[in-house]
């Protein structure tokens, strides 16, 4: 039984040939000089123009903000702000076909995760902070919690559009203004997301997109009359963006890299377990800061996992991300690509057993083949370094508090699964586990109404739920 | 007591990725109740809502071209046309034994079904209006739907069908039996039953929506697998729940582990709920990346209905003609 | 009798893992008065010192928050009772600290200790106001908790010897972190009283680690040492601070910075809290 290739269509995404910034309500026209092209990296096929924002443009767009705070939107009651997130989460569901497409091609993720998760979450999270926009009293900070004044948010390329809802909702709903950098190889949703709040009307300025690479974000983390910086990205850029924001007064949240543990004990649900371990670390292409990307499973039942495990592996279709049967897609740059082939290798010479599925991968675009490790040890750099690819590292424990130290052994703590049908266990291994987000017999989940975020070098503050409004409130 | 094998793994095709058969098919031995209780508490539990969640997924593959033609084909030869009324005649049975060997009157391309399913005494009349037509008289007994007699008088019940020239067997398992814990009895009842089929293919149906979690779905599975079913099936059709696609995915994963620590390929047959081509379908796919594509066979894998044929034939024919057709089109039964 | 008893005189330690050390150093430094009276030679701690207390603090604090919120809130209590039992003592050192008249010093002491009363009061509700549980769209019980960061570096306010201390100091405390707390430069003795009080509240050793000493000299070495998971530099001027945040955030640390004064924010019980979330599916 073979599945004939169902693609989505292209035409769907109706791309224009370039994209201008947007400021102050209006798309600029685009320059032929300053502009950069960015592609489909399944195809490496260029999608479109994209202008390259200079600090100036940071500069307008910040004015543009600030001019916007000052005069319109911190005028505007919760109320009123309420209704237009609400207005804004009514189009993504109005527009998700072309958005998911848009993405997918952009990205690379298959359709299927676009479609299903990407989009549907984006428009959940506008509608659930809609709804905190005119209930900031009630939210845990004392009466009339103040926002910030202008937010700059730079978003990475993994969940272009869905990070962009979660910066902007809970800023906007809070009584922030915005200027939003979206990542260099996936400005396009964004740009849509942009037509989006021109359709529901936002007032000017209140959110403005500025595109361009890791300069524009720089200009945008320096400017002086930006009130608050949130960040996601590696812990790396993290580390540089929290010292540079030290010598200022601004505000600062970062959601930075993380080596998940995915913990597995024997009695775990076996074939659903199976199911999560692939989840964790081969969804979305492995390009996830909350990954699976270690499993650790308990020796007494490793082998029988590892062997369901390269099988189920295999079973992962690998290709045309626009076809709706496809779970791995494209992976999103080359520079992410040399950067997986890179660590892999790595992980050979250090000697661990390296399985690599039997997938044909197509000759064009960025790919990299789902791969598990086994034998791997604490020590070795696969177990250690973020891949923040398809590729899993496997390593064993004997114990619950064995599996404890060595889920923590990092200094990452952003996300960790439990795997156990013993619920006293699980919340026994939950309560010592340091990560901001536990999963227990599931995997990569999310919600609007969870909050997000990491502990140590995963950064700090929270995305989603009540905790995410304090990132944007001056409390 | 059924052992996991220890013997060398082989892939049963090289392009299957599925199920990874020992060399050598290994007898399992249930010693005794005990034993059987220790074995099913060993087997491992099922996360509802991560086995939900995968058949969802699965839900979402999409076919299309002819790759959903072969499909259609295919679960068309998989049905096991059913009436199971009350008020079945010698001309009901006539009708819908003629619709089996030839489900669409003006296309002979359209492959027969499997086979029909009757109450045991119109099984003598299937017989005779199937002939030599290649489709199977399958037969329910054991007291069906509710299992609630002696087993005297269910193997019985068993006697008669095959008496009047049944092919395959559907019993049912002692649910009352299953629920209070009394897994032998049931495990027992199974052997009994395959006993006096002799070469008759025996269905083992655990009525899944009286069982209603899927652990238990799974240690019933292994109980008829362990007692010698040749299928394990979902449903009687006459309780309020019937086969679902998650229940599917938990059958199919008891087989194929079975069949990876024993030898034995074990087939499945869904009954009950399943009108729809798209439905049908969903079910083909959840084999395929199940237990792969050795079980995509009737010999392996069955739908009991009697609605879905029509369904089915008017996809078929929408494939082939492009436009939707009426359902007049085809024989009402 | 004689005249004037010759009277016993205290050495200002150290308190580190619950113990009382002299600097590893075996400097001290002269603190005086508000004005300018010899005081005392305070123990002049050292970035091994400093080192130590880490240590010390990393050791103590899953013990600390595996207690139940009610023993740490015990604990806590306990430790305003001894305060107010030698409140005369606290006011004391204070007054001359600080140069305040006896009333004004007792009314700090008085505010003092009722801050520990509230902090002590927190423990076991901290979870309930910065927790939740979270309504997700699928069949998963989710709850939020405050966990502790860990390890939090405190540099203590210059001038307010007692009531900013015990602010800095038990916020993080009665959240479940453990704190090495550098004491004021000139003003640190109020602080060493406490340190000494916290021998007798049942409070474990490492929990609360106080070293005295040059704050341009050690501070560095808290806000850099990767052990160290929160910073509170409100004790710092305004160059100085930035410069150890930009320090401090070569390890990704949770740093409050100076003018969180107002309690009623509850800033200050966030500040070294992470919320971790916990997804268990529900079914049969």
């Amino acid at each position: 039984m073979s599945y004939d290739p169902a693609a989505e269509s292209v035409s769907i995404a109706r791309l224009k040939p370039s994209y201008g910034l947007f400021i102050n309500g209006d798309f600029t026209v685009p320059s032929a000089h300053d502009a950069f092209v960015t592609l489909n990296p399944a195809t490496e096929a260029p999608l479109a123009n994209v202008a390259q924002g200079s600090g100036a443009d940071v500069d307008r767009a910040v004015k543009a903000a600030r001019k916007a705070y000052d005069t319109v939107w911190s005028k505007t009651t919760g109320a009123e702000r309420s209704k237009y997130l609400f207005r804004i989460a009514r189009l993504i569901q109005e527009r998700s076909r072309e958005l998911a497409v848009v993405e997918t091609l952009d990205n690379g993720k298959p359709i299927r995760e676009s479609r299903d998760v990407d989009i549907p979450l984006a428009a959940a999270h506008f509608f659930y902070y809609a709804g905190w926009a005119d209930k900031l009293d009630y939210a845990g900070y004392g009466a009339n919690p103040r926002p910030l004044g202008v937010a700059g948010q730079i978003i990475p390329w993994n969940f272009p559009l869905l990070m962009a809802a979660w910066k902007l909702a809970p800023a906007l709903a809070a009584g922030n203004t915005c200027v939003l950098k979206p990542a260099e190889t996936t400005p396009l949703s964004a740009l849509v997301l942009a037509e989006i709040i021109q359709q529901a009307g936002l007032p000017d300025g209140v959110v403005n997109i500025v595109t361009g690479d890791g300069s524009t974000g720089a200009a945008l983390v320096d400017h002086p009359d930006v009130n608050k910086i949130a960040f996601t990205g590696s812990t790396e850029v993290g580390r540089l963006i929290q010292q540079r924001v030290a010598t200022t007064q601004k505000h600062l949240t970062l959601e930075l890299g993380g080596k998940g543990a995915n913990i597995v004990f024997e009695d775990a649900p076996v074939d659903e377990m199976i199911e999560g371990i692939i989840d964790g670390i081969f969804f979305n292409q492995g390009h996830v800061c909350c990954a699976g990307s270690r499993l650790l499973v308990q020796e007494s039942v490793a082998d029988e996992v590892l062997r369901r495990l390269i099988r189920r592996v295999d079973q992962l279709r690998v290709g045309d991300p626009l076809d709706k049967n496809t779970d791995v897609g494209a992976i999103n740059s080359a520079a992410q690509l040399a950067r997986i082939k890179e660590l892999t290798e790595y992980g050979e010479v250090e000697g661990a057993t390296r399985y690599t599925s039997t997938c044909v991968l197509p000759d064009k675009g960025y790919w990299f083949a789902p791969t598990v490790f086994a034998d791997v040890a604490q020590s070795h750099r696969i177990a250690r370094e973020e891949i923040f690819g398809p590729v899993l590292s496997v390593l064993t424990f004997r114990t619950p508090e064995e599996a404890v130290a060595k889920a923590n052994n990092t200094n990452y703590g952003l996300a960790c699964g439990v795997w156990s049908e013993k619920g006293s266990r699980t919340l026994w291994v939950a309560e010592r586990l340091r990560a901001g987000v536990i999963w227990a017999n599931t995997y990569n989940r999310f919600d609007p109404t969870s909050p997000f975020g990491g502990v140590r070098e995963s950064g700090f503050g929270r995305e989603g739920g009540r905790h995410g409004l304090e990132a944007y409130l001056n409390v | 007591m059924c052992q996991v094998s220890t013997a060398p793994l082989r892939l049963v095709t090289s392009d299957d990725r599925g199920v990874q058969l020992p060399a050598d098919t290994t007898r399992p031995v249930v010693e005794s109740e005990t034993a059987l209780k220790a074995m099913l508490s060993g087997l491992s539990g099922v996360d509802s809502v991560g086995a939900e969640a995968r058949a969802a997924k699965l839900a979402t593959r999409s076919l299309k071209k002819s790759t959903k033609l072969w499909a259609l084909d295919l679960a068309i030869s998989m049905v096991d046309l059913t009436t199971l009324e009350g008020g079945d005649t010698h001309g009901r049975v006539t009708s819908l034994c003629t619709k089996a060997m030839h489900p669409d009157a003006s296309d002979p391309s359209v492959p027969s079904v499997a086979a029909v399913c009757v109450y045991p005494d119109l099984v003598a009349h299937a017989r005779s209006v199937l002939g030599a037509s290649g489709v199977k008289v399958a037969s329910v007994a054991t007291a069906f739907p509710s299992g609630r007699a002696s087993l005297k008088v269910k193997l019985l019940d068993v006697r008669d069908a095959l008496d009047a020239g049944a092919d395959e067997i559907d019993m049912v398992i002692d649910r009352g039996a299953f629920l209070s814990g009394r897994v032998g009895q049931v495990f027992d009842e199974i052997v009994a039953v395959k006993d006096a089929c002799g070469a008759a293919h025996l269905k083992v149906i655990l009525e899944t929506g009286e069982l209603v979690t899927y652990d238990n779905v799974r240690r019933a599975s292994w109980i008829g697998m362990l007692g010698g079913a040749n299928f394990i099936k979902t449903s009687t059709g006459k309780v309020g729940v019937s086969s679902t696609l998650p229940t599917a995915l938990v059958m199919l994963e008891a087989v194929r582990d079975f069949a990876e620590s024993t030898g034995s390929l074990v087939g499945v047959k869904v009954a009950g709920g399943i009108r729809s081509s798209k439905d049908a379908l969903r079910y083909l796919v959840v084999v395929n990346e199940t237990t792969g594509s050795a079980w995509l066979t009737p010999d392996r894998f069955r739908f009991g209905a009697s609605s879905l044929l029509n369904d089915l034939l008017m996809q078929r024919l929408k494939q082939r003609r492009g436009a939707y057709v009426r359902p007049d089109e085809f024989s009402g039964d | 009798m004689s005249k004037s008893r010759v009277d016993v005189r205290k050495t200002y330690k150290l308190l580190i893992n619950g113990a009382f050390p002299r600097s590893e150093s075996g400097r001290s430094y002269e603190v005086t008065s508000a004005k300018g009276a010899f005081l005392a030679n305070v123990a002049q701690g050292s970035r091994k010192d400093v080192r130590d207390a880490v240590v010390a603090a990393r050791g103590a604090q899953s013990k600390w928050w595996s207690q139940s919120a009610y023993n740490r809130g015990q604990v806590i209590y306990r430790l305003a009772e001894m305060a107010e039992s030698r409140r005369e003592e606290l006011a004391e050192h204070v007054a001359l600290c600080e140069g305040l008249s006896k009333k004004e010093s007792r009314s700090s002491v008085s505010r003092s200790i009722d801050r520990v009363v509230w902090y002590a009061g927190w423990t076991d509700k901290v979870a309930q106001i910065l927790g939740s549980s979270n309504p997700v769209a699928g069949p998963f019980f989710n709850f939020s908790v405050p966990v502790p960061s860990g390890v939090v570096g405190v540099i203590a306010d210059q001038e307010s010897s007692l009531e900013a201390f015990l602010d800095a100091v038990f916020a993080p405390i009665c959240v479940g972190n453990t704190v090495v707390v550098i004491a004021s430069e000139q003003r640190p003795t109020p602080a060493v009283l406490l340190g000494e009080m916290t021998a007798t509240s049942d409070f474990p050793g490492g929990v609360l680690n106080i070293v005295t000493g040059i704050t341009g000299e050690i501070a560095p070495t808290l806000a850099q040492h990767e052990d160290v998971d929160g910073l509170d530099l409100g004790g710092l001027d305004e160059a100085f601070e930035t410069e150890l945040a930009v320090s401090a955030a070569g390890s990704i640390k949770r740093v409050l910075r100076s003018g969180h004064d107002d309690p009623a924010s509850l800033r200050r019980l966030r500040a070294f809290v992470e919320t971790s979330t916990v997804w268990h599916t529900i079914g049969q």
